[in-house]
């Protein structure tokens, strides 16, 4: 009965949404308010029917209702209660069915935020997204029903793969759903302006705190997998370059490009076109990632054997959207024109940089992620592209952005001179690289790499602060000044601190880290930088759905105890997978890092894999702050004003550019 | 003419992704997958007699890798158990990796004994011959003697259900 109600409650779902894609629509063209005025009740209707069907769905996994097939194929009545409720999204019905819940989730709020809006751009805005939102429904009910039953029923359920059976995963792809679906908001933005011709200032600002906050979950999901990768597979690194990966960060580097384009259209009416642009880019790059990972069309065995019409129907969804999208784009773009001119040397020069790197650099993980394919479509040659050629041709695109970060956001608007500025420059420059050389020499070994990426990384905090002091040069109070400085200035001080911390932590894990795979029994030691690692024992232990072989390994430094890890090797009793869970010391300056894999012979020898992985954690604590940034900048109570006030405060703003703040 | 740019870059992927769409994505081939299998000439475990491989042409065959001291051979030792039960035409021959005989058959008599032959391989030098690394490790052998399919480590239940077991139907519905 439930899982008909669910199934009942999401096909209401659909025609909601189908109303909400179709009349608002029209009635933004023949001027019918009350056309227009269906939009806002129409997309708090979608999104309760889609809440309700996903609520049936999660309730037939507590209820252990394995008459469902999704259900009985994805849980087991001994899963722990937390796991069922993260099972929903565990395979591939669910997980649309959970992207669908969260596009309902951006289309409600949506309407309740946006009572100052003018009606015939907030309705095609909700249109745009009803007109998504249907997609991805039919994509469900066409071909991914969550709530089909199977008969006979099952005992039990078949489980949950033990890789998804960890908190990390649990939430990670709902944090990744929230940024890929957040997008679409400024992509709906976008089309409403290009079928408008024009994109106003109001409007921009408009979009800035929503595609802030989609691109805080985008940042958070993407580090979380990371961070996942790095403890649970085992192999002690942090970003692989795997096509699932790039997938995600492709439209994490559009849509980093887009939060600081719209604060040049914004302020100054430079880049309408190019901004309209990476909007639909960062959303259609989504889409692209969803379908990527769900056809499996790069990475899995068994893309479509299974089922072909999945993917056949997610192509001809992106075709629709993106190609229709790009067309408009194509024929309409010439409208946007700039209102203003600027020079190199300038605020919109930096931030063109920026946009022009950012862009490239998501080129070439574009290129790296479908080369393969192309080259088995034309020559069927089988390849992979390897990690080395991503660092190769990604990592210079970024240093020069990691290096402008923090002078090119306190450039002026228009025009700069630098003046009384370039010899504070020329100092913080020289006094980045004697600080990064002094600290140099406390690492393990002296290298000019490590000298150079730390320099950097002081680089841009220094720079980040000094702009921070520069603002309140002429303020008399200046603790005054500083408590009314704009929360988007201090995110945007914060976020790009975060950048310096993450290429600190990028750099020196990369440079030091240590990997030995040895042969160890219990009462075995080895040496890993300056630290020992002695395996005390092996033992098998017992967890809740699990079996696992645990080791104790003793961590010392200098005959002094350190700490005590485990690392276990774990059998899952259903579905008799496989797991390592490696064991870690962590630290500010260092993690170490040891996972058990496989014994070797009957004496009780494992061949263990230990890993010495400097400064890693720096690397999720810096994209940590830039998230924590991005949120301060979204919070800014300057996008939240009431219409009224709104108006005369721009006015204001546009006429004192210089000292406004940008991000 | 800049403007449609875009769209062309888009257009042109589409294409390949809807070709992509009908290929077969094979993961990157491992040295072994395509040739033929080595031979292997090794007295058969707890008998007088020795097995020779190729004894097995014409037939699709696995071999399973494994040893008492392993521990995760016991975990997917259930899941040959069932094939030997539920597909009597296909063989599983068992590659006995460095052990010692009186516990290999105690782990057999524990664990049920799916083989048609189990191979001794005291000293490891059919596994040196097949590139075995870690236990377990499972091929797949078609008609002709070629290795079809390699698994490291151990084979899930529900790898044997989605990839071995369909590629397996397929090599006994070609012509020898």
């Amino acid at each position: 009965m439930i899982p008909e109600l669910g199934l009942y409650a999401l096909i209401l779902g659909f025609c909601t949404a189908l109303l909400l894609g179709i009349v608002p629509l029209i009635g933004s063209f023949n001027g019918r308010s009350g056309w227009m005025a269906m939009a806002r009740p129409a997309a708090m209707m979608q999104l309760f029917f889609v809440a309700l069907s996903y609520a049936c769905l999660t309730w037939t996994f507590i209820a252990n209702d394995f008459s469902v097939l999704y259900t009985a194929n994805t849980s087991n009545s001994g899963l722990p209660l937390v796991y069922k409720i993260s099972g929903v999204w565990g395979g591939h019905e669910g997980s649309i069915l959970l992207w669908v819940l969260i596009l309902s989730v951006w289309v409600g709020a949506v309407a309740i935020f946006s009572a100052n809006l003018p009606a015939v751009l907030l309705a095609r805005v909700l249109s745009v997204l009803g007109l998504i939102s249907v997609g991805f429904m039919m994509f469900v009910l066409l071909t991914s029903n969550p709530f089909e039953r199977m008969f006979p029923i099952p005992a039990d359920g078949a489980s949950l793969n033990p890789l998804l059976q960890d908190p990390g995963m649990a939430i990670h792809p709902p944090m990744l759903y929230m940024g890929y679906v957040g997008f679409a908001v400024a992509f709906a933005f976008a089309v409403a302006a290009l079928i408008e011709g024009k994109l106003d200032s109001a409007t921009l600002r408009w979009m800035r705190p929503w595609t802030n906050i989609a691109w805080v979950f985008l940042t958070i999901g993407i580090s979380l997998g990371s961070y996942w990768a790095y403890y649970e597979l085992g192999w002690g690194g942090w970003w692989f370059w795997d096509p699932v990966e790039n997938a995600s960060f492709m439209p994490w580097l559009i849509g980093t490009a887009l939060i600081h384009s719209l604060a040049a259209s914004e302020k100054r009416g430079v880049f309408k076109a190019w901004t309209v642009l990476l909007a639909v880019l960062a959303f259609s790059l989504s889409l692209l990632g969803t379908f990527l990972v769900r056809s499996g069309i790069l990475t899995s065995v068994h893309a479509f054997a299974t089922d072909p019409a999945r993917g056949q129907f997610v192509l001809l969804f992106l075709l629709i959207v993106i190609g229709g999208s790009l067309l408009l784009f194509a024929f309409r773009a010439g409208r946007l024109k700039g209102t203003s001119d600027y020079e190199l040397v300038s605020r919109e020069g930096a931030l063109l940089l920026n946009n022009v790197l950012l862009v490239v650099a998501c080129a070439t993980v574009l290129l790296g992620t479908m080369y393969p394919l192309f080259l088995d479509v034309t020559a069927e040659i089988k390849l992979s592209i390897g990690v080395p050629w991503f660092n190769l041709t990604f990592v210079p695109l970024m240093l020069p952005i990691v290096f402008i970060v923090g002078v090119g956001s306190m450039l002026n608007w228009k025009r700069d001179k630098l003046e009384g500025r370039r010899n504070t420059f020329i100092v913080l420059l020289v006094a980045s690289m004697i600080t990064a050389a002094l600290l140099g020499t406390q690492l393990y070994e002296f290298k000019i790499t490590a000298v150079a990426a730390i320099a950097l990384s002081v680089w841009v905090v220094a720079t980040c602060i000094y702009g921070l002091v520069y603002r309140l040069r002429n303020k008399k109070n200046r603790l005054h000044a500083v408590m009314h400085t704009p929360a988007a200035f201090w995110g945007m001080t914060i976020a790009h601190i975060g950048v310096g911390v993450f290429t600190i932590g990028v750099a020196l894990t990369s440079i030091y880290t240590q990997e030995d795979t040895v042969r160890m029994g219990p009462g075995v030691t080895h040496e890993i930088g300056p630290y020992t690692v002695g395996l005390a024992s092996v033992e098998e232990v017992r967890g809740p759905n699990y079996l696992a072989m645990q080791g104790e390994f003793l961590i010392s430094r200098d005959g002094k105890s350190v700490s005590t890890v485990q690392a276990q090797k774990r059998i899952y009793d259903v579905r008799r997978d496989l797991m390592t869970e490696a064991g870690i010391d962590a630290g500010l300056t260092r993690d170490i890092f040891i996972a058990m894999g496989e014994s070797i012979d009957d004496n009780g020898a494992w061949a263990v894999r230990v890993q010495l992985k400097p400064f890693i954690r720096w690397i999720w604590v810096g994209t940590l702050i830039m998230a924590l940034g991005g949120l301060m900048a979204a919070l800014d109570g300057r996008y939240r004003m009431k219409k009224r006030k709104r108006e005369s405060v721009a006015a204001k703003s546009s006429s004192s550019t210089t000292s406004a703040a940008v991000s | 003419m800049i403007k449609f740019l875009p769209f062309a870059i888009f257009a042109a992927l589409a294409v390949f992704l809807y070709r992509g769409l009908f290929l077969d994505p094979t993961v990157v081939p491992s040295p072994f997958i395509g040739k033929p299998a080595p031979s292997i000439e090794a007295p058969i475990l707890n008998a007088q007699t020795q097995f020779n491989s190729q004894e097995m042409a014409g037939k699709v065959w696995i071999l399973n890798v494994w040893a008492s001291w392993c521990r995760e051979c016991a975990y997917e030792h259930p899941v040959f158990v069932d094939l030997a039960k539920n597909r009597t035409n296909v063989p599983i021959v068992g590659l006995n990796y460095k052990d010692q005989s009186a516990d290999a058959l105690q782990w057999l008599q524990r664990f049920g004994n799916p083989y048609s032959n189990v191979v001794a391989d005291v000293q490891g030098d059919v596994g040196l011959n097949w590139g075995v690394y870690a236990v377990p490790e499972t091929f797949v052998i078609d008609k002709k003697g070629v290795v079809q399919h390699k698994v490291i480590g151990v084979v899930s239940e529900e790898m044997m259900a989605t990839e071995i077991l369909p590629l397996i139907d397929d090599l006994l519905g070609q012509a020898s």
